[in-house]
């Protein structure tokens, strides 16, 4: 019954995966509201939110830079990626192995599966945070990169087993019971950040921006943390979802829209889970250094348990969990076009045992901002290269899908607006100290740059090569 | 009885949200709020499911 429900969800997605949505499938503006709020209300929340009170971000900066990013993230899957989807209503890897080819595609896929890999473990870390407290494991903290204690190896590996062995036979129910959380989720959120105010000296509704200041998001960073201004928080919350909307991911999603204006949908995630719920852990997070006179303990379970109690600790767990059984999933997915001919649970398999490794290391969780930077930074390019094959490459004369119409394996062009792209990225952010939330937006124009001069040299040398052989 | 177990859920999450606002009126103390926020979570659990994914089937992927 197990094997059928997995064919029967393999199915359901493959369907329609190299041609486009017909107009019968396409879906209404709830269902896209309904998706978006509740996938950006999951476990990473738990840690993104404490990690801005550690980088000592002000009140001000974070409640005025989050506005500013969310509305910037909206405004790139509504206008970036929604109109491209509408338009062709292909997935992502279909529309670019058009443009760039099926060995450049499986590249892309490689990279996707090992970010996707190692975001999964961030979550298997930040649930064993949760499932170790009756236990009295030593909590990771702030400075640590390496496992600290057997422990903490034990209770990784339990959870990374169970989430993995769940990828494997039960996706459809994992998926289900997202579903099921998540109003209960969003909802804890609030309640225990509403609930420990008083502990933080918010008496009334008009004492909040004072404690906020004071008490909350101080402007001081804890030690050891580098200082993040408006423009960190901007940025972030601009491209924590970049390898999505910039980096046109969603336009798997999208396709299915019935109008390009669906691409402002996202904003309820963007506003329940990036915008108030990084606010409450944050809260949450204020509270608990209070409590332990600024312990560099960070353990997003036990933060939650403080406040909310046995709900806040399985909220942590059931986020932590149904963010990574998808995610271990998804990787299996991208990484099986490496190995074609494996079933997809082995590689699965392979990926959780990978995932459940990297997840020991609590540097996942301590550093969750550089690696969601990182992660977006590196599909971007070929984002940059869906945009620009899309709208300007035949206002230059030249031919947008070039790999699709002159049956290439391998566009060398987008080889090189992607590699070069990283160079010029690795260069900025190692070289002149620019720091990797901010390379992004340059990156982007770097990478729309070199597409369209490398397509106009390769495009003319394959068509002089194809006329003169 | 559809009708009975969503006004079940729709009681836990009142019982999720609401005892905190009182704990913040200082209406309730956060302990008795904890163990609220408990029974309210299993409350929803046993019950939502029986719900919730008729909405989900129409969602996308």
């Amino acid at each position: 019954m197990r094997k059928k429900g997995i064919v029967g969800h393999l199915e359901s997605v493959n369907e329609y995966e190299r041609e486009p949505i017909p107009q019968s499938k396409l879906k209404g503006l709830k269902s896209f509201i309904g998706m978006y709020a509740g996938e950006h209300t999951a476990g990473t929340e738990f840690v993104i939110g404490p990690l801005f009170v550690a980088h000592g971000v002000t009140a001000f900066d974070l409640v005025f830079g989050l506005l500013i990013g969310n509305i910037l993230a909206v405004l790139s899957w509504a206008l970036m990626t929604a109109p491209i989807a509408v338009k062709t209503r292909l997935t992502m890897y279909y529309q670019l192995e058009k443009i760039v080819g099926r060995s450049l595609v499986k590249f892309y896929n490689v990279v996707n599966g090992i970010m996707f890999t190692f975001l999964a473990g961030s979550m298997i870390a930040v649930s064993a945070t949760a499932v170790g407290i009756p236990f009295g494991l030593t909590m990771p903290s702030l400075h640590d990169m390496l496992p600290n204690s057997l422990g903490w190896i034990v209770a990784v590996f339990a959870i990374g087993a169970i989430t993995t062995v769940v990828a494997m036979f039960g996706y459809q129910q994992v998926s289900k019971f997202a579903n099921v959380a998540a109003p209960w989720m969003i909802l804890i959120f609030f309640a225990a950040a509403i609930a420990v105010l008083p502990d933080m000296g918010v008496k009334s509704v008009s004492d909040f921006w004072s404690v906020a200041n004071e008490k909350i998001w101080t402007g001081i960073p804890l030690e050891g943390q580098s200082k993040f201004t408006i423009w960190h928080i901007i940025f972030f919350a601009w491209f924590v979802n970049m390898a999505m909307h910039i980096g046109m991911s969603d336009l798997s999603i999208f396709r299915y829209a019935k109008k390009w204006e669906y691409g402002f949908s996202p904003a309820t995630g963007m506003f329940i889970g990036h915008y108030f719920a990084w606010l409450a852990s944050g809260i949450l997070y204020a509270l608990f250094l209070q409590q332990s006179n600024n312990s560099t303990e960070f353990a997003p379970g036990v933060v939650a348990y403080n406040a909310a109690g046995i709900a806040g600790a399985v909220c942590v767990i059931i986020a932590g969990w149904t963010t990574a059984n998808p995610t271990i999933y998804r990787a299996g997915l991208a990484l099986q076009s490496v190995a074609p001919k494996w079933k997809t649970w082995k590689v699965t398999l392979v990926t959780g045992l990978i995932t459940t490794l990297a997840a020991c290391f609590p540097a996942l969780v301590m550093r969750l901002l550089d690696f969601v930077a990182i992660y977006g930074f590196l599909l971007m390019p070929m984002g940059a290269v869906i945009f620009i094959d899309f709208y300007v490459l035949k206002k230059l004369g030249l031919k947008s899908d070039f790999a699709e119409k002159a049956g290439l394996n391998f566009n060398y062009a987008a080889g090189w607006a992607w590699i070069l792209t990283l160079a010029v990225g690795l260069f900025l952010n190692q070289g002149m100290g620019m720091e990797i939330f901010f390379v992004g937006l340059p990156g982007w124009f770097i990478a729309s740059v070199i597409y369209i001069i490398a397509s106009k040299y390769y495009q003319s040398k394959v068509v002089f090569k194809t006329v003169s052989s | 009885m559809k009708t009975l177990l969503k006004i079940l859920s729709y009681l836990a999450l009142a019982g999720t949200i609401v005892p905190s606002i009182m704990v913040f009126m200082e209406k309730m103390d956060i302990d008795t709020n904890k163990n609220i926020m408990t029974v309210s979570m299993v409350l929803w659990f046993i019950t939502a499911p029986f719900w919730v994914n008729k909405k989900a089937e129409e969602t996308i992927l």
